[in-house]
């Protein structure tokens, strides 16, 4: 049985803590549209947690009330063992949780490296008047972001385009600068909203190694959103599966797959 | 060197020191436009805004005392006392960063997300709204400000040249103090963009909401800071040209004067304000000169409108502004 404070060790032999983010029954509507069903699921230390399911079902929605964008009319959202009160983006940013986009949103007039940095800004709004004053300070820690910043983009392979406008870059690396963005603020939480989409196969293949790396370097927490199950149950240690807003299975892969209503789910099988 | 040409060169710098100054306003709108999206109508006003509260602190008047005596049948205008003219530039300072926060806290932020030309409406009403209150609070008399900034002739240029090329050079001295410091200001600014994390930030928000709070960037914050910066602007100019021509209302129209450099450079991009500035102070200046005589003068009214104009018509994104694509 897993608990809260424990954790397991996985197959591969890699040391999975205890629960960092906790959703408990949340609901989410839009006028009309139920996009979230009171789910309930978490998120434990260290692990890849895949949240998947067919169009719509929700996931991206998931993936906002975490990161902030979106607020739920009803359920609670606990992280490091504190519920948390209801957060502006970039407050829930500051926390330590870094994202990336379905739909890539990265600065495309500005230049890969300046986009990476963006990454580090996340503490700024406190002292930042101080800090424009002690020069010295901010000199210091403009080094070390800058260092940060570099080792990043050597662990994604992204050195060679570094002055390169984003605007002028292919989808697949787009992407992949988003990651090197979100990984540059040292994440404790790094949520993925379909990393692969749009990718052809060697690219996929270079970003799940990305993804393993960083989780397996780092110890960085992992919630993913990813169509390609093959991919998913490579990846990931535990599964969410969602449906027209509901959750109709969570486990590991093997238990997911083998789970009728998401088997039905996937097949396009029709709902009562 | 013929005296045709002795004449342009003076026409010249004193056309690039202008030049500068309408850099200088140009830039504060093009921070606000960058960041924000919203074409700040009150730039102008609030130069205005800035030189009237200096002038007011540096002389002691009592704000709002016309209100204060016609409520309670006193007789106040002033403390009695003087404050240094830097103390009083940084006591405005202060009071145009209270002014950014309320203006984002109390207008803007329930704007957001809105058709610019609502937002560029609510600016309107915002340079109404801010005149009023200049005057409410320190009177509609016309005003003159001495921070201490040197004014008349430069004789050392004027013997120079003249030992040089046998006509001395007329330039006034506050003309070049202004352009220096404009021009500080000017790298100033371009650096502190450029090269701070602040900076970063604020471009970043211009460059996309949505991935600036994704890294944990508070948009009212940049926004706060962008209208300070748009203020310190403002007092700036406020501080030229009401040092030149006292304080008056006259001094808001200022504004007008950054529109056709705007067209010219483009509203997104600093590089083009500042060429953009040159180009129309250097441009009106020569074309009066040479030009102005034949058609009866008075063409600096018209000249920099004409030419923005024509710039419109061939290049409508201006010199440095990014592409217009559209879409389809
Ligand atoms: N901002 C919004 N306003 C209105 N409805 C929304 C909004 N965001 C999501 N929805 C609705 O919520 C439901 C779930 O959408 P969501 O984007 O979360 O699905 P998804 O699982 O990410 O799908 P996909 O695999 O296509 O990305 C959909 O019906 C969608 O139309
Ligand atoms: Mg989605």
């Amino acid at each position: 049985m897993l608990d809260d404070t424990e954790g397991y060790v996985t197959e591969d032999g890699r040391k999975i803590g205890g629960v960092v983010m906790e959703m408990k029954n949340i609901t989410l509507r839009f006028g009309g549209v139920v996009a979230i069903k009171d789910i309930s699921f978490d998120i434990r230390e260290g692990e890849i947690r895949a949240i998947i399911g067919p169009n719509g079902a929700g996931k991206s929605s998931m993936l906002n009330v975490i990161s902030g964008f979106y607020h739920p009319q009803e359920g609670e959202v606990w992280y490091k063992g504190k519920k948390r009160p209801g957060m502006r983006p970039y407050q829930v940013a500051q926390q330590g949780i870094a994202r990336t986009f379905q739909n890539i949103a990265l600065f495309e007039g500005m230049s890969v490296l300046d986009n990476v940095m963006t990454g580090r800004i996340r503490q700024m709004s406190t002292g930042m008047f101080a800090q424009a004053l002690w020069k010295g300070k901010a000199e210091q820690e403009e080094v070390e972001n800058r260092e940060t910043v570099e080792k990043v983009i050597d662990f994604l392979e992204i050195q060679h385009i570094r002055k390169t406008p984003v605007g002028r870059l292919p989808y697949g690396l787009k992407k992949r600068v988003e990651l090197a963005r979100a990984l540059a603020a040292e994440p404790s939480i790094l949520l993925l909203d379909e990393p692969m989409a749009g990718m052809n196969v060697e690219e996929k293949e270079d970003m799940s190694r990305f993804i393993l790396d960083v989780n397996d370097e780092f110890g960085t927490t992992i919630a993913l959103i990813e169509h390609d199950m093959g991919v998913v149950m490579d990846l990931s240690d535990r599964v969410v599966v969602m449906d027209y807003g509901k959750k109709i299975g969570d486990g590991s892969p093997d238990e997911v797959r083998s789970n009728q209503a998401v088997i039905d789910a996937y097949l396009g099988v029709q709902h009562d | 060197m013929p005296e045709q040409l002795l004449f342009a060169s003076e026409v010249f710098l004193n056309g690039l020191m202008a030049g500068v100054l309408y850099a200088l306003v140009a830039l504060g709108f093009v921070l606000i436009y960058k960041a924000s999206g919203i074409f700040n109508f009150s730039q102008g006003v609030m130069a205005l805004f800035a030189a009237l509260t200096l002038v007011g602190i540096m002389e002691g008047r009592v704000p709002f005392s016309h209100v204060i005596n016609a409520t309670f049948d006193t007789e106040i205008h002033h403390f009695g006392w003087h404050v240094p003219a830097f103390a009083a530039i940084l006591i405005t300072m202060g009071v145009m960063v209270i002014l950014a926060y309320c203006v984002q806290r109390f207008i803007f932020r329930h704007l957001v997300g809105q058709e610019p030309i609502i937002l560029f409406m609510a600016t309107i009403g915002l340079a109404y709204f801010l005149e009023g209150v200049g005057d409410l609070m320190w009177g509609s008399d016309i005003k003159k400000l001495d921070v201490g900034l040197p004014q008349g002739i430069n004789t050392w240029i004027d013997e120079t040249t003249f030992d040089a090329f046998g006509y001395g050079f007329f330039i006034d001295n506050l003309d070049i103090y202004a352009s220096i410091i404009a021009a500080l200001l000017v790298i100033v600014l371009v650096l502190f963009a450029q090269y701070t994390k602040q900076g970063r930030a604020m471009r970043a928000v211009a460059d996309d909401h949505q991935a600036a709070l994704s890294v944990g960037i508070s948009l009212n914050f940049i926004w706060i800071m962008v209208w300070s910066v748009a203020g310190f602007v403002a007092l700036v100019a406020g501080i030229m040209w009401g040092t030149k021509s006292g304080v008056q209302f006259s001094l808001s129209l200022i504004a007008l004067k950054a529109l056709p450099v705007l067209m010219l450079g483009g509203f997104t991009s600093i590089p083009g304000a500042i060429v953009g500035g040159l180009i129309i102070g250097v441009g009106e200046k020569l074309f009066e000169f040479a030009i102005g005589p034949m058609v009866g003068g008075a063409t600096e009214n018209w000249f920099a409108y004409v030419l923005a104009l024509i710039f419109l018509v061939f290049r409508p994104q201006g010199l440095f502004g990014e592409k217009i694509i559209e879409r389809v």
